[in-house]
């Protein structure tokens, strides 16, 4: 008995003391803990996943109550546990930023096995063994450590051998990149698809290798085949804005990179097929939203709104900034929409239609007003704009420099076009007197748009002059062959020597010397010389000279300031590093024609978005630098092929094209969009090429 | 002390391996052996509970022999060591926030996990041993366990990448392969 009492006072002291002692310590030992970091960490889903970068659901709770997280930073969560969180913190819940987890290899089994092995089945194994299973160095090992990888059931190997991601169950952890030995499948936000740039080390096709706009190509015309325009529509907007004026103008360089026009084929008709996708959202009535992030209230000048700033800001406003575009011209568009004539590309139904939507993202334009005349870079300085995008493209014609140049009658290129157009859409009462027999100097696409549309104004002879021969004019072939259909007069190898004063100081006709082609110079032309005593006598009555643009770069010299703006020769804005496109005043920025010189309107588009990447950097404070391992104007070393076995010959689709008696009488647009039988045909000619590998035309038998 | 210090420490640690041989601890030895860094936690968070609560039991156990109250070891031991992690728990994030934040999630684990209990159950089986002996096996313990989970977990890390029948993944081949390391500890059997 003694000792059963005994024990039963010992474990009620033992149990007393230790209850003392711990409720004692609670209070000594007491650390104040927020307790709405309890109230959070209810909210949030309870998966410890780490997504959020922080340890734990707790210490993410922590982070969001000290203020160092926003409210949306659980992923698992979703918008509701974000709405729950930020009514315990008494704030709104803010749109975050969704993150994703994409694939970029397109690859899987078609690329050969190196050896079969046996006795590993990770792809981290195989990598680390031997750097992979199959041939190509970058591509999907294929056993699927993403699959295992991700909690939520969202990655799963597909029928082709690589992983595919369901959108709708991935909360972007990031549990699947970490697995991934060799980088291929990328967890990203919007804004990291946006600024990501073509590295060496990338899944790239040739093709998206050499579109100065870095578009996923085989990315996009696999989403036509599979019917998804609306996917393909947004593929290319992370890369280009203007989807609708590429489509019709842009000269496709990636076509001339394609592997099916490597053997005996012609390449896929890569530009048909964008524009099949553009005009099919602008024909379906529908606007594809286009999302943007949370704001940052940074505030930035467009200076230009052609291309390069339309591409710029639209980049700048999906990444949550404020640019506002300033423009001199009437409308938005720049030289697409003043010195690409309207029967290539209509700018009340298209180009307008596609501005409207960039400005639709909330995005400010002011037009009608000139850098130097109407404010200057110190008054956007004082209006409080953290960085300067200057885009003002190359809109001085260069002058012949020969006698009678200035008589009436003659007019340069850009500037004829651009006073025409701005008449033509209504903008001025201006009426050129056109004459009935014009030649037209120069060789690049504004002599082209000159000729084209002096013959559409009812001139009745159009003659080129070109100093050189067709093989080496500059301008699109399409173009040139159109031109010819139209019934241009070319006259090669001539070299204008003065224009001949009919007495009233009107223009009456072209001396022009003979030339003849001497040996390659700089740029691998062959150089024409002119022959001795070869003067000839062209009779006209209107003359147009378009040899080339420069920027106008009237303005440095009103202001002080831009004494430390360098500018090159050729009066472009010189650039720090031609990739990062940062002037040699930190905060002006540039791209386009006004820092390459008269160039495509998709390498504007490219620089646009590289800039747009700079400026992102500038403005949070970063380093200006390219991506590491950049493809900027290069190629990925032994990705472009001389041979291409397994492609057999298959019909590429002809352009369709307005008749040209019907089409010379008027400006109605003369290229016309494809069927969606043919873009389904175009599309699968397709070989989904990536860095080594493509879909040979046997393995679709 | 009453044992040689070098024969006590090699006891605890290799012949007696808490883990190994003695079987205890099992749930966190295949808990937290799956990497590297969280059984280099785990251990140390074993080698500063297992000691302190040395200290406590041996006070305890000494007060349970007075009154002839050993039948009431297991008992007491669980009500004082939880106490004390608990304890220890309050202590270390108030006055020492580093060490907290390194052991700080492993504490709640170990509150009177078999390891620990079962060492403090075998000092207080040993009537020879005196306070310092306790202290010592303890140490050697809590060392065997730590040495014994970073082992497998070392051999977990690699076996991951090892084509294992479907059936036998994940945790049962980490049986098997836990059976074959107490098979080469079972060598030590005797050296003592």
């Amino acid at each position: 008995m003694e000792a059963v009492s005994g024990a039963i006072f010992l474990m009620l002291g033992l149990g007393f003391g230790c209850a003392v002692v711990l409720s004692v310590a609670s209070k000594v030992f007491y650390v104040w803990e927020d307790p709405r970091i309890a109230q959070v960490e209810y909210c949030m889903a309870g998966a410890n996943c780490g997504g959020c970068g922080f340890a734990g659901c707790t210490a993410a709770a922590a982070a969001i109550v000290a203020g160092k997280a926003p409210p949306s930073a659980c992923i698992v969560g979703g918008s509701e546990c974000a709405e729950n969180i930020a009514a315990v913190m008494g704030m709104e819940a803010g749109a975050a930023e969704a993150i994703l987890s994409k694939n970029t290899c397109k690859g899987g089994d078609r690329a050969d096995d190196k050896y079969s092995y046996m006795g590993i089945n990770t792809c981290a194994a195989m990598a680390e063994l031997y750097g992979g299973k199959r041939v190509c160095s970058i591509g999907c090992v294929g056993y699927g450590d993403c699959v295992r990888s991700c909690l939520f059931d969202a990655v799963e190997i597909g029928e082709n051998g690589f992983p595919v991601v369901d959108e709708v169950k991935c909360v972007g952890c990031g549990a699947c990149q970490k697995a991934c030995p060799k980088g291929i499948i990328h967890v990203k936000t919007m804004s990291e698809r946006l600024l990501s740039m073509n590295q060496e080390d990338g899944a790239h096709a040739p093709c998206a290798q050499t579109c100065p706009a870095q578009i996923d190509i085989p990315k996009y015309i696999k989403q036509i085949t599979e019917g998804d325009y609306e996917g393909a529509v947004n593929t290319i907007r992370e890369r280009n804005p203007l989807l609708l004026a590429c489509g019709r103008v842009c000269p496709h360089p990636c076509e001339d990179e394609c592997r099916r026009a490597i053997e005996d084929d012609e390449a896929v008709s890569i530009n048909q097929l964008k524009r099949f996708v553009a005009d099919y959202e602008m024909n379906s009535g529908k606007k594809f939203p286009i999302t943007c992030a949370p704001d940052t209230g940074k505030r930035i000048a467009v200076i230009g709104g052609g291309p390069a700033g339309l591409s710029c800001a639209y980049f700048l406003r999906r990444l949550g900034h404020s640019p506002t575009i300033y423009d001199m011209m009437p409308k938005l568009g720049g030289i697409i929409r003043y010195g690409i004539p309207e029967y290539r590309l209509p700018k009340k139904d298209v180009l307008e239609w596609e501005c409207q939507r960039i400005l639709d993202l909330g995005i400010e334009a002011k037009m009608n007003t000139k850098l130097g005349v109407d404010f200057t870079v110190q008054s956007l300085r004082d209006e409080g704009y953290d960085a300067i995008f200057m885009g003002i493209g190359a809109w001085k014609d260069y002058e012949l420099g020969i006698d009678g140049e200035n008589l009436k009658g003659c007019f340069t290129g850009i500037d004829f076009l651009s006073r025409f157009s701005v008449a033509q859409q209504g903008d001025s009462d201006e009426k050129i007197p056109i004459g009935n027999n014009c030649i037209v100097i120069g060789g690049g696409n504004t002599a082209i748009d000159c000729v084209r549309t002096l013959v559409r104004l009812g001139a009745k002879k159009v003659s080129i002059v070109y100093r050189r021969t067709r093989n080496e004019m500059p301008a699109n072939e399409v173009e040139i062959v159109a031109a010819e259909h139209e019934g241009i007069d070319f006259t090669f190898l001539a070299a204008p020597n003065k224009v001949i004063d009919d007495g009233n100081g009107h223009i009456k006709g072209l001396e022009y010397l003979k030339m003849e082609l001497g040996e390659p110079d700089a740029s691998g032309r062959r150089r024409p010389v002119p022959i001795e005593g070869s003067e000839t006598v062209m009779e006209a009555d209107m003359l147009i000279t378009a040899i080339g643009q420069k920027p106008d770069i009237f303005f440095k010299e009103k202001e002080e300031l831009l004494a430390d703006l360098q500018t090159t020769r050729w009066d472009t804005i010189d650039q720090v590093d031609e990739d990062t496109l940062q002037s040699s005043i930190p905060y002006i920025f540039t791209a386009g024609d006004s820092a390459t010189g008269a160039s495509l309107v998709v390498e504007a588009i490219g620089g646009g978005r590289r800039a747009a990447r700079s400026i992102h950097q500038y403005l949070n404070g970063e380093p200006v630098t390219p991506a590491p391992k950049s493809l900027f104007q290069r190629h990925i070393p032994g990705s472009l092929f001389d041979s291409v076995p397994g492609v057999g010959k298959t019909e590429r689709t002809p352009m369709p094209e307005l008749p040209v008696d019907e089409r010379i009488k008027s400006f109605i647009e003369a290229d016309l969009v494809i069927s969606e039988d043919d873009a389904k045909h175009e599309s699968n000619r397709c070989l989904y090429c990536c860095r080594v590998c493509y879909n040979k035309d046997t393995d679709a038998a | 002390m009453t044992e040689p210090f070098f024969e006590l420490m090699f006891a605890g640690i290799f012949v007696n391996n808490i883990v190994l041989a003695q079987f205890l601890g099992q749930c966190p030895f295949l808990g937290t052996s799956k990497k590297m860094s969280t059984a280099t936690g785990m251990s140390m968070a074993v080698v500063f509970v297992l000691i302190l609560a040395a200290v406590f039991t041996w006070f305890i156990n000494n007060l349970l022999v007075k009154h002839d109250l050993d039948y009431l070891q297991i008992v007491s031991f669980i009500l004082v060591i939880a106490s004390l992690v608990q304890f220890v728990e309050m202590f270390l994030k108030k006055m020492v926030p580093p060490l907290y934040s390194s052991l700080g999630i492993f504490l709640p684990l170990i509150t009177t996990n078999c390891a620990v209990m079962g060492a403090c159950l075998i000092n207080a089986g040993k009537e020879e041993y005196l306070f310092m002996d306790c202290i010592i096996n303890a140490l050697a313990y809590a060392i065997g366990f730590g040495l014994a989970l970073i082992l497998f977990a070392g051999v977990r890390e690699r076996i991951i990448l090892a084509r294992v029948p479907k059936p036998l993944e994940d945790a049962s081949i980490g049986l098997v392969t836990a059976g074959i390391i107490a098979l080469t500890f079972y060598t030590f059997q005797g050296m003592v």
